[in-house]
């Protein structure tokens, strides 16, 4: 009977607490909308699973300089080295051609980052450390390595979080972004036609990411491990010499530390560093910065018509939180639901991709400032 | 007049709803072009009758590609 009791206590169960179980709850209930809804499933699953794993007990997993999944951790994102292999071949998926066609349009994806900012500020103000406030920010951004990037560097205890609202919140776009789209746009607003963009030749969209990352690094030399592999990626696709290198950096690398990528940011979420009240207003302030970001990239493109004969669709403005290519098709299918003939799918591109850029740069400066 | 559908977007054609002879309206949906893992309806611009149809379905297009021409 002794031995019974002995072996009882060495197993796992002995040392569940409740909170493991509320873990465990959350974990099953992203792995639920990972495949059930199909809720960003690529990254989704795999945290999902890892919050399942540390609230285990007694594995380990996660004990630093010997946890397996520390390891991944460790060596793959606290070192830096998956955000910008993410970012390798977002580069290497990414057509800057749309924005070539419609330059103006970089400014939405500018302006649809003035959600991180005023979420930054709304955060501080509700008693978050500066650091926690840009990464509660950056959410805003709708980039999920650019959101894990900049938490490993500010506020290691709150990646877990942050990234699980970022990628959610991503996910919910189509649910969250029509009602503030149709909210602050008139019904003449949202049937306008774009102009046809110019033709853009190939050997601009060369020139584009090495002038591209000269100047965003010499401007904000704190993006440039995200900046340059973009950008490197981005070169790849373009020069359309290396077309292995480009193939591998979209598909097999861009795959395999995906997986590498979702598991250890799962795994950072055990019960004590994320059953806190602090968490739900994480939650809450991430929610508020998408709706932000969409409001001013609207608002940015409303201005800009003021000053322009040849108008923007505004809806344009909320393609620029960098959910790619979410928001754009949120935008285009907005759009045709005003004029079915409207197609501003690639228009929206456009800003798309500039938003991607726009988030890096505000985490470059809230690094620069805060780091 | 003879009015040319033209691609608005560069992407696959994965459905095509009109033939030649058609006799077509404005805003009937003409064929179904998939771009960015969504696929956007395209609509017959003015009433009339199919002249040509130059796409078939699985071919890619690109931007400004004449898919169809309505007399």
């Amino acid at each position: 009977m002794q031995t019974l009791i002995a072996l009882f206590k060495t197993s796992g169960v002995f040392y569940l607490t409740p909170g493991m179980l509320i873990m465990w709850v959350i974990a099953l209930v992203l792995i639920y909308l990972a495949i059930a809804k199909d809720y960003e499933p690529l990254l989704l699953l795999p945290i999902g699973f890892g919050i399942l794993l540390v609230n285990l007990p007694l594995t380990g997993l996660m004990t630093p300089g010997e946890g397996l999944i520390w390891r991944f951790y460790h060596y793959g994102i606290q070192w830096e080295v998956i955000p910008p292999l993410i970012f390798l071949g977002l580069g290497a998926l990414t057509d800057f051609g749309p924005l070539l066609a419609n330059p103006r349009l970089i400014f939405l994806g500018a302006g649809a980052q003035g959600g991180v900012y005023l979420t930054f500020f709304v955060a501080y103000a509700m008693g978050f450390d500066l650091k926690e406030a840009a990464t509660i920010g950056i959410i805003g951004g709708a980039d999920g390595p650019t959101t894990i990037f900049l938490a490993t560097k500010l506020a290691p205890h709150m990646l877990g979080s942050c990234a699980v609202a970022a990628y959610s919140y991503m996910a919910l776009v189509p649910i969250i972004q029509p009602p503030i789209m149709k909210l602050l746009t008139t019904p003449s607003e949202r049937v306008i036609h774009m102009q046809k963009g110019r033709k853009v030749k190939p050997l601009e969209k060369i020139v584009f990411p090495i002038m591209g990352a000269i100047v965003i690094i010499l401007l904000v030399p704190a993006s440039a491990p995200l900046v340059a592999m973009f950008m490197l990626g981005n070169l790849f696709r373009e020069a359309k010499v290396v077309e292995r290198l480009t193939h591998a950096s979209q598909n097999e690398l861009l795959n395999i530390i995906t997986i590498f990528l979702g598991l250890p940011v799962g795994a950072t979420m055990n019960a004590e560093n994320f059953l806190q009240p602090k968490v739900i207003f994480i939650f809450f302030l991430g929610l508020l910065a998408f709706m932000f970001s969409t409001a001013t990239g609207i608002m940015l493109a409303k201005l800009m018509n003021l000053f322009s004969r040849n108008k923007i669709n505004p809806l344009l403005g909320a393609a620029g939180v960098s959910a790619v290519p979410m928001a754009a098709r949120v935008v285009h299918k907005v759009a045709a639901e005003a004029d079915k003939k409207n197609y501003l799918l690639m228009y929206a591109m456009g800003p798309n991709v500039a938003g991607v850029i726009g988030t890096v740069v505000a985490a470059g400066i809230f690094l620069t400032l805060l780091g | 007049m003879a009015e040319k559908i033209l691609a608005p977007l560069a992407g696959k054609v994965v459905s095509v709803n009109i033939a030649v002879g058609d006799a077509v309206e404005e805003d009937d949906e003409a064929l179904v072009i998939e771009a960015m893992k969504m696929e956007t309806p395209i609509y017959i611009p003015c009433n009339g009758t199919v002249q040509e149809v130059r796409v078939k379905e699985g071919a890619e297009v690109e931007e400004d590609d004449v898919l169809a021409v309505i007399e």
